[in-house]
């Protein structure tokens, strides 16, 4: 069952022009993801990490479509649908769909709830205006709202239920795959714990597939059952949750793990600790060879030339490093 | 003692009635040592900061209690004493990098500004200070940094800047609101680097404000949980995180996801949220979340009481 | 550097040439305006209309009457008017433009500096009863037709206590030459700068205020307080710095639109025979060759406005030079 891949990319690259030609600089191309290839089974979550900027955002609207694709591939359950219409889209657009970060800005302010989570099913759907109203509720129900919060509208809603009913949206017209693009970051720390594990429920009971972006790691690890690291728009590094966070290959990977606080009784600064000098480089001007050696503390001349290629070194483990820590 | 602040009170008059964003805060804090303030969003950790610098404009707050700095008092201070403390003796770094500096302004100016708000000496010389603060927080190019303006430079070096500008005085007490949540865990792990070797060579006094946990593990000696505008439990870092006492730093602990080791099935989540100022429940704040909430809880509001370690909680008090 | 100013050339011509085309297509071309009719007079006979449209070249392809007609402008010069027949157009203009330059330079100097210090002022005090009195007189101010301020101010400057010793030193109505009487030539202005400037002051006070009030909401400038600065300094270095944006894209449009001619109604009631007393009456008329003269003056006017603007955008918010 985890085994079908049910969204594949092949060396997928979304490139944004800024600028005109008349412009001071002319006009420039930012390659916000370059040369992505990830394979998304059936069940499970794809964790995508990395610094704000490296183009996780963009890749999330790359797979629904929400983008055009510039280069590469995109494949739903093996059919190519790159370059596929929009109206070739709508079928698909059900069984994929995504969830944003800001609970409130997705929502408009000035309708009931219970109507915003109607409107998919309204759309899409061939329903009565009674199967959608129990759909509604049983929607409620799911994703942790009490029935009589339909006739609500969303600033009555703390952040934790403003982001249920994002939730509700996105799994209304049962899809397959949803895209949650830092869906807690938003909110408090004592509810993002109920939301992780409000996704969680879900994803068993609806067999749902995840592709979830949060610049928290700790909640990364704790949702996702593979990671992606990303770098400059980039993938450096894949496997197993678990397994790249105790033993990770690439140089970025383990400094980006490093960084993060942990709570720790031992006596302040005795752990282990890799600090990346210099700034994340602009898209608009990458670094020749590997994109990270400008800021990578083992970097050698054959970096700066050669760039790296993502390569498996172990099954389900891939890493873009000329010198990975195997 | 640098810093004295005893049962701090700040209310606000609002349109739905009176919002009590801090309600009875005391801490101290001892020369060059850091307390980290954590708590979730709407606790009143800005306020009691803002309250502490005077910083506090709006016309329908209400300020009580007594702020101490070393020994002198600031509330009701005519705001041009404030005002000569300010940047001088207790210097502010703000959550957001990207709108605390002035768009229209070179950071060499901007710091330069400060400087000569509080001394007198020339430009050029406030100016070849401004290049050694920066080289301080470790900006690569000092020179050629001074002559950027703050849109050109990136959320952690633009948080450099403030924190070269909050540097520019030698204060002896460092305020920091939630100074790297805008920021990548990277980035973070250089700033939190800064502070600490700043609070050694500058032998500032730190709070230090955040809503992570782990943040304030690894930087605070000291440190206060606040809840609904009072602090819930203080203690030492190693009292605090080895021993945890109230039910809610307990259960914020125990929701954070670990970093290593075996993944909890489900997350121990607190349920519900964080309760609206306007409508605070009856008795114990925490109440309606808390999991071993019993019927002492309603009736009254536990106090902190005394002590390095404390919390505010019957439980506690009765075990 | 050189691309960008030449593109911004290449814009305003073609910013003129379509308003040129638009405004010749609405005289010529709109059923129902043809000119022949309205300077044959309204009982013309169908052979004198005809004879009309002859003379005029009426009868020849529209485009060869724009070509001609754009000719006459800008290369030879010697466009006639069809109302007042051997009347130059060109030289009418030229003779308008410092009358209105000179109303609306002096006009702006004046609101600005005004309306700034009001704006600051009420920013300062807000929500104090000086800044709402200076609100409602900037309310006053708007809401007072400037056709009937001019009239009331010659009423009280010209007739009514001219012979005070207040306003005895006023001028007759009518414009004097700054290189024959500057004298002369500031005395008569004084009153209508003010008359004209009493709008713009109520507009850009009030704008002003608003502006500065956000700023003062902006996390920089709590950041600004932190470090100790005065109010004074806050106010003027931090807010008002920032809150000119939004001054100086009011500021271009108006002063544009003015010189281009609105300042039509001033003109009028003072007498002045400026670029809007010129357009107003060839329109009247409709003097066809009169109206695009102006119109292509005043559009010229409009567009160097904008590019100004946004020139001195770039000097006021470094973000919008590229590094
Ligand atoms: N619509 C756009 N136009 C131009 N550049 C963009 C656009 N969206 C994103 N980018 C650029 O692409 C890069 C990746 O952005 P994003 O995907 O939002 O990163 P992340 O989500 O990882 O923070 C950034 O450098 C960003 O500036
Ligand atoms: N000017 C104000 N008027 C009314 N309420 C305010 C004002 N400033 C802050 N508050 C309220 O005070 C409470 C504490 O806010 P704050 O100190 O900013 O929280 P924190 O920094 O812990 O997130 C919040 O509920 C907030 O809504
Ligand atoms: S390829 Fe070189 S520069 Fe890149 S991560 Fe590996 S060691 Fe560092
Ligand atoms: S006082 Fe009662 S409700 Fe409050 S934290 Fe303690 S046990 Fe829980
Ligand atoms: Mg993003
Ligand atoms: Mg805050």
């Amino acid at each position: 069952m985890t085994d079908s891949p049910i969204l594949e990319t092949r060396s997928l690259g979304k490139r944004f022009s800024i600028g005109t030609r008349f412009s001071a600089e002319g006009k420039r191309t930012v390659h916000a993801v370059d040369n992505v290839s990830l394979t998304v089974r059936r069940g499970e979550t794809v964790g995508l990490v990395g610094e704000s900027g490296c183009g996780k955002s963009t890749l999330a609207r790359c797979l629904v479509r929400l983008y055009d694709i510039s280069d590469g591939e995109l494949l739903f359950e093996g059919e190519d649908i790159t370059s596929k219409s929009l109206s070739e889209l709508r079928p698909l657009r059900r069984r994929l769909q995504m969830v944003f970060q800001d609970p409130s800005a997705s929502l408009n302010p000035r309708r009931r709830v219970g109507d915003l989570v109607a409107e998919p099913l309204r759309i899409h759907g061939k329903l009565s205006s009674r199967e959608i109203a129990a759909r509604v509720a049983e929607l409620f129900e799911l994703v942790g709202l009490l029935p009589d919060h339909v006739m609500r509208y969303p600033h009555e809603f703390s952040g934790g239920q403003r982001q249920r009913v994002g939730i509700a949206r996105a799994i209304a017209l049962n899809p397959d795959l949803v895209v949650l693009d830092e869906p807690v970051s938003a909110l408090d720390v004592s509810v993002q714990a109920q939301i992780v594990n409000l996704l969680a429920d879900l994803q068993e009971k609806l067999n749902l597939t995840y592709i979830f972006i949060a610049h928290d790691l700790s909640v990364v690890r704790q949702v996702s059952t593979r990671i992606a690291v990303m770098y400059l728009g980039s993938i450096v590094e894949e496997g197993p949750a678990e397994e790249v966070f105790a033993t990770s290959a690439h140089p970025y990977s383990q400094a980006l793990i490093s960084a993060v606080p942990v709570v720790e009784t031992t006596p302040s600064g005795t752990r282990k600790r890799i600090i990346l000098t210099g700034d994340v480089p602009s898209p608009l001007k990458p670094p020749s060879g590997c994109r990270f050696h400008p800021r990578c503390p083992i970097a050698v001349e054959r970096c700066r030339t050669e760039r790296p290629e993502l390569k498996e070194y172990r099954p389900g483990r891939k890493v873009a490093c000329h010198f990975p820590t195997v | 003692m640098i810093l004295s602040v005893r049962d701090l009170k700040v209310s606000f008059r609002t349109n739905d009635g009176l919002v009590r964003a801090i309600d009875g805060v005391s801490f101290d804090l001892e020369e060059s040592e850091i307390l980290g303030v954590v708590g979730e969003s709407g606790s009143g950790k800005t306020v009691s900061l803002l309250a502490v610098m005077g910083l506090i404009t709006d016309p329908n707050a209400s300020i009580e209690g007594s702020i101490r700095y070393k020994g002198r008092e600031l509330v009701g201070l005519p705001p041009r004493e404030l005002r000569r403390l300010r940047g001088n003796e207790i210097a502010m770094i703000f959550q957001d990098p990207m709108t605390a500096l002035t768009p229209v302004y070179t950071i060499g100016w901007q710091i330069a500004e400060q400087i000569r708000a509080h001394q007198n000496i020339s430009k050029a010389k406030a100016m070849a200070r401004v290049e050694e603060l920066l080289a301080e927080v470790n900006f690569p190019n000092p020179h050629e940094a001074m002559s950027r303006y703050p849109h050109q430079l990136s959320g952690g070096m633009r948080q450099r800047a403030v924190i070269a500008m909050a540097l520019s005085c030698n204060p002896a007490l460092l305020v920091a609101d939630e100074p790297t949540t805008a920021l990548d865990v990277t980035v973070q792990a250089g700033i939190l680097d800064l502070v600490r070797k700043l609070r050694a060579t500058h032998k500032s006094a730190v709070v230090f404000i955040t809503h992570d946990m782990g943040v304030v593990s690894e930087l605070a000696d000291r440190v206060m949980v606040m809840y609904a505008g009072r602090v819930v439990e203080r203690g030492s870092r190693m009292e605090l995180f080895s021993d945890p006492r109230h039910p809610y730093t307990r259960a914020l602990l125990g929701s954070i996801p670990p970093l290593t080791g075996e993944k909890p099935r489900r997350l121990p989540a607190i349920p519900g949220s964080p309760p609206s100022l306007l409508r605070l429940p009856q008795g114990c704040a925490f109440g309606p979340r808390c999991p071993v909430h019993y019927e002492p809880c309603v009736t009254g509001r536990p106090d902190l009481g005394i002590g390095t370690h404390a919390a505010a909680c019957f439980r506690v008090a009765q075990a | 550097m050189i691309y960008a100013i030449l593109r911004r050339f290449g814009q305003m011509l073609f910013v003129m040439f379509g308003i040129s085309v638009i405004v010749f297509l609405i005289f010529f071309a709109t059923p129902g305006a043809d000119p022949a009719a309205r300077i044959a007079g309204r009982n013309a006979s169908p052979e004198v209309l005809e004879a009309v449209r002859h003379n005029f070249g009426f009868d020849r392809p529209l485009y060869v009457q724009y070509a001609k007609m754009m000719e006459k402008i800008f290369v030879t010069g010697d466009l006639t008017s069809f109302v007042n027949r051997g009347w130059k157009v060109v030289p009418a203009v030229m003779d308008s433009i410092p009358v209105t330059l000179s109303l609306v330079f002096g006009a702006a100097i004046l609101w600005v500096v005004v309306s700034i210090i009001i704006g600051i002022v009420a920013a300062a005090t807000r929500d104090s009863w000086l800044d709402k009195l200076l609100m409602a007189l900037g309310l006053l101010g708007i809401s007072m037709p400037v056709y009937w301020l001019g009239e009331v101010m010659n009423l009280i400057t010209q007739s009514r206590y001219h012979d005070s010793w207040a306003f005895s030193w006023v001028p007759p109505l009518g414009y004097k030459n700054f290189s024959d009487d500057p004298k002369g030539w500031f005395l008569t202005l004084i009153i209508p700068w003010i008359t004209l400037a009493i709008l713009y002051i109520g507009i850009y006070g009030r704008v002003l205020r608003a502006a500065i009030i956000e700023s003062l909401q902006e996390d920089f400038i709590r950041t600004a307080r932190a470090k100790g600065l005065s109010e004074t300094r806050i106010l003027l270095r931090h807010a008002l710095r920032t809150s000119l944006i939004a001054f100086v894209t009011l500021f271009g449009l108006d002063f544009g639109a003015l010189v281009g001619g609105s300042a039509l109604l001033t003109e009028v009631v003072f007498g002045l025979h400026g670029i809007g007393k010129l357009t107003y009456d060839a329109l009247q008329n409709l003097d066809l060759p009169m109206i695009m003269a102006t119109v292509m003056y005043a559009s010229m006017f409009v567009v160097i406005a904008n590019a100004v603007v946004d020139f001195v955008y770039i000097l006021l918010d470094p973000r919008l030079r590229t590094s």
